[in-house]
């Protein structure tokens, strides 16, 4: 499979790889393809060995098992030759407390062969970064800038970024992806790991999503989306029986003449059909999101693993399971 | 909110974190202190062979700057522990300020502190816990050693004042690292204030003992160190002298804690300053960010090696007046010289500061592990930097370092020595070669911590060990007649022991070429292994 593909088509191939520490299995066989040029998402909840496919990636984390390939590369073996072309921001920024942030984007820029001037200044401006403060002294958002902006001034061919916005606010985090965007217009590749849906569904041209260091889905967003389930809440005009029966509806609760579900996107046209049926007063759907199909891979993830927060047995997807 | 609450919970954190490290250290301290007893009873049976081999130590102003007076040349413990009194209390003293610094500066600036601050823990908790467990572990030591002392064979009275002499010595600088812990932001600075203050206790210390009585013999007085001294264990076994000690313990945590008071959490006294905008282009490679990071670390120790050159240049002149007779070269052989009072002397001078270089290169070296810990190294490592090229950054700082102290100290005490002979190139030209020699063991212990470092990251801490036993069986090995196999263990056994010794080139080369090996085995092994996050 990874044979096949050139460096020129595919900036990342990852089949079947696995890494272990210990006794504990962070992947079992992970697969991951990132297209040159496009934005791909890589999602999973916490723990599910998104970092650690980062860190493998970079050459930092050996394998177990499995084919990685990067940038046409062997990133164990050529690891610092393939650093050359690539960016990478940590999930856990931590700055040397001596060096002033400007110091740190300049050395890592430099270390990865030199950095934009206009691009630096222009990026310092639209991070509102202060690039005289001590590592120390910055917070958790604005170390997060300092690894961003080393990664975006230089020129790079590939972007890797584990959960960069996790420190931002909501205005930082709209500014950096306006940069991601334009990165990709310039042709860039983009790994973007996450778990916030809405950054990604925002981004990415494509997705892959973890769970438990396995890949569970991956495609583009049109593909997933048809995966996902629409949720509906009406107010009809007598109280159904039977919803449940009908195909791909789930999580049905009936409060007298309330109704509130979830339907497979594909069978949306048979519900709304029964719910016309019998006369509908009110009602509003929520489009299908990521979210939707996160959950639902989180939500087994949960079950498998012990029973759930009473808190949770509030939320819509756990009414039914 | 009561501004001590939940102090338990943070001294049980404390002993939790510690629970193998402290007993190990009171456990080697006292064991210590009582082989060095032991091993001295048999090698002066009689009351006169004491007398002799004291009155001729205190005759040396050398070994009385190096180690203090013996205070009742007849008493047995007087002499077998001379080198354990204010040299030991010096060691007890890191023990206890890197411990106190540890548990409050080091955990504020991780930002832990911040986390347990937010639950109910009391603004002076922290310092308060951090200061119970170093005093309680000071007593501990304090106590283990006189029970070692007096398992050894010596007096009662005299085991238990050293005892306390040991446990003030970790209750003052306990104290200092508090003080010192609210006065820097950083861990880093916190330790090396402390360690400032330690050295300067020491070297005033040996200015008021050499002093004799027309000098300033008060400066004993004005340092913590000679306030553990003065308690005088089996010379008058002065207890009340420890009162002085208690008196600076509470008025320096007293002061710690208004400290704590004034400032914010994470904050220190003094503000920092804004810095540069952009990097210099210095800081572009590895080796810039190598030098960057260790500079002001290589500078605070060539100011001290700067000072212990011209101390014991100045000394070494000196050594020549102390009366010669038999008794006093048989101590001083014993001591570890070889021949030519003078250049034995300096010979041991050099070899302790040879020891001293090595626990430079190893916390030099050791900077890769806390790069690695600290997140700092993975940034690095995923640019163009390949693993061996930023080892290698650090490792130079580490081995060049060494070199460039020992060539400082060298240089300074031959130009003491030489202003004081009136020749000063040719004692240049014996003491900046009986300087280097001591590098390659100083390597050889770089080379150690190295490949701790490629092989079992967790276990770097053992390079330390490593070097204390190279210090104890280099100053103790004679006294306790450890086998030559034992002895050899230790790269500094091999060096020749300049000046007065020739010159040798085999064990120099072997030594470099066991750095080399252990360096080049630490690389490969690096090269191999995850770094994890």
């Amino acid at each position: 499979m990874a044979a096949s593909s050139g460096a020129n088509e595919t900036a990342i191939v990852i089949s079947g790889l696995r890494k272990s520490f210990g006794a504990t299995v962070a992947l079992d066989g992970l697969d991951l393809t990132v297209n040159t040029g496009e934005v791909h998402g890589f999602l999973g909840p916490n723990g599910s060995g998104k970092s650690t496919t980062l860190r493998v990636l970079l050459g930092l984390l050996r394998k177990d098992g499995g084919e990685v390939r990067l940038l046409g590369g062997d990133p164990w073996r050529d690891a610092a030759q393939l650093h050359r072309r690539l960016a990478y921001v940590p999930g856990d920024v931590n700055l040397w407390p001596t060096l002033t942030g400007g110091e740190v984007i300049d050395l890592l820029s430099r270390l990865r062969g030199g950095s934009d001037e206009k691009k630096r200044a222009a990026l310092l401006e639209r991070f509102e970064l202060d690039p005289r403060k001590k590592g120390r002294a910055y917070s958790k958002g604005n170390r997060q800038k300092v690894a961003l902006i080393a990664a975006l001034v230089s020129d790079v061919e590939l972007l890797i970024l584990d959960e960069p916005t996790s420190g931002l606010d909501p205005l930082m985090e709209g500014v950096f992806r306006e940069c991601i965007l334009g990165e990709a217009q310039q042709g860039r590749t983009v790994l973007l790991s996450s778990h916030l849906l809405s950054e990604v569904e925002a981004l990415c041209d494509r997705v892959s999503i973890i769970r438990r260091g396995r890949t569970v889905e991956s495609g583009t967003l049109a593909e997933l989306r048809h995966l996902t389930r629409t949720s509906v809440r009406a107010e009809l005009g007598a109280s159904p029986v039977g919803l449940d029966r009908l195909p791909g509806v789930h999580d049905v609760l009936v409060e007298g003449s309330r109704v509130s579900c979830d339907v497979d996107t594909p069978h949306l046209g048979d519900l709304l059909r029964e719910l016309t049926r019998l006369g509908v007063r009110d009602m509003t759907c929520q489009p299908p999101t990521l979210e939707e199909l996160f959950r639902r891979h989180y939500a087994d993830d949960r079950d498998a693993e012990g029973p759930r927060p009473a808190a949770d047995g509030a939320s819509r997807v756990a009414a039914s399971r | 909110m009561n501004a001590f609450a939940g102090t338990g919970t943070l001294v049980r954190l404390a002993i939790r974190r510690d629970r193998i490290l402290m007993p190990v250290w009171i456990v080697v301290f006292a064991a210590l202190a009582a082989s060095s007893a032991a091993a001295t009873v048999g090698v002066y049976p009689t009351v006169q062979s004491r007398v002799a081999a004291a009155e001729a130590a205190n005759a040396a102003p050398s070994i009385v700057a190096l180690y203090g007076p013996v205070f009742d040349p007849t008493s047995l413990g007087g002499i077998a522990l001379l080198k354990m009194n204010a040299f030991g209390a010096l060691l007890v003293g890191i023990l206890m300020i890197v411990f106190v610094v540890r548990h409050t500066r080091a955990e504020e600036e991780q930002g832990r502190l911040e986390l347990m601050s937010a639950g109910v823990v009391g603004r002076f908790a922290p310092l308060t816990a951090a200061l119970l467990v170093a005093l309680g572990s000071s007593v501990l030591l304090g106590a283990a050693t006189a029970a070692g002392l007096i398992g050894a064979g010596l007096p009662v009275g005299g085991s238990l004042t050293f005892g306390l002499m040991w446990a003030t010595a970790g209750g003052t600088f306990s104290a200092v690292a508090a003080v010192a812990a609210q006065l820097t932001e950083s861990a880093r600075a916190g330790t090396g204030l402390s360690l400032v203050v330690l050295g300067l206790s020491y070297v005033f210390r040996a200015m008021g003992d050499t002093a004799g009585d027309a000098g300033p013999a008060w400066l004993s007085w004005v340092s913590p160190i000679g306030w553990a001294q003065q308690i005088r264990p089996f010379g008058g076994d002065r207890v009340w002298v420890a009162a002085i000690s208690v008196v600076f313990v509470l008025l320096a945590t007293g002061f710690a804690f208004a400290l704590v008071q004034r400032r914010d959490i994470g904050a220190g006294l003094v503000r920092p300053r804004p810095g540069r905008a952009q990097a210099s282009p210095l800081l572009g490679t590895p080796f810039g960010l190598a030098w960057r990071l260790q500079r002001g670390t290589l500078l605070a120790w060539s100011a001290a090696y700067l000072l212990l050159g011209a101390v014991f240049g100045n000394l070494a002149s000196s050594v020549g007046d102390f009366v010669d007779t038999s008794q006093a070269r048989e101590v001083i052989t014993r001591l570890g010289g070889v021949k030519g009072l003078t250049d034995a002397f300096l010979s041991t001078e050099f070899g302790m500061m040879g020891v001293i270089t090595a626990a430079y290169g190893i916390q030099a070296a050791l900077r890769l592990r806390s790069e690695e810990t600290a997140l700092c190294a993975e940034p690095v490592l995923a640019t163009g930097v390949s693993r061996p090229r930023w080892v290698a950054s650090h490792l130079l700082v580490a081995l060049a370092g060494a070199t460039a102290l020992m060539a400082l100290a060298g240089s300074v005490a031959g130009l003491a020595y030489g202003a004081q002979t009136g020749d000063v190139p040719a004692e240049l030209g014996r003491m900046l070669p009986a300087a280097l020699v001591q590098l390659p063991a100083a390597w050889v212990l770089t080379g150690v911590a190295m490949l701790l470092f490629g092989v079992a990251p967790r276990w770097v801490a053992v390079a330390w060990v490593a070097l204390v036993a190279s210090l104890v069986i280099g100053e103790l090995g004679s006294l306790l007649s450890l086998r030559q196999t034992v002895l050899n263990l230790s790269p500094f056994t091999h060096v020749p022991r300049m000046p007065g010794a020739d010159f040798a080139l085999a064990p120099v080369l072997w030594l470099v070429a066991v750095a080399a090996g252990l360096i080049s085995l630490g690389i490969v092994a690096f090269r191999r292994r995850d770094v994890p996050a």
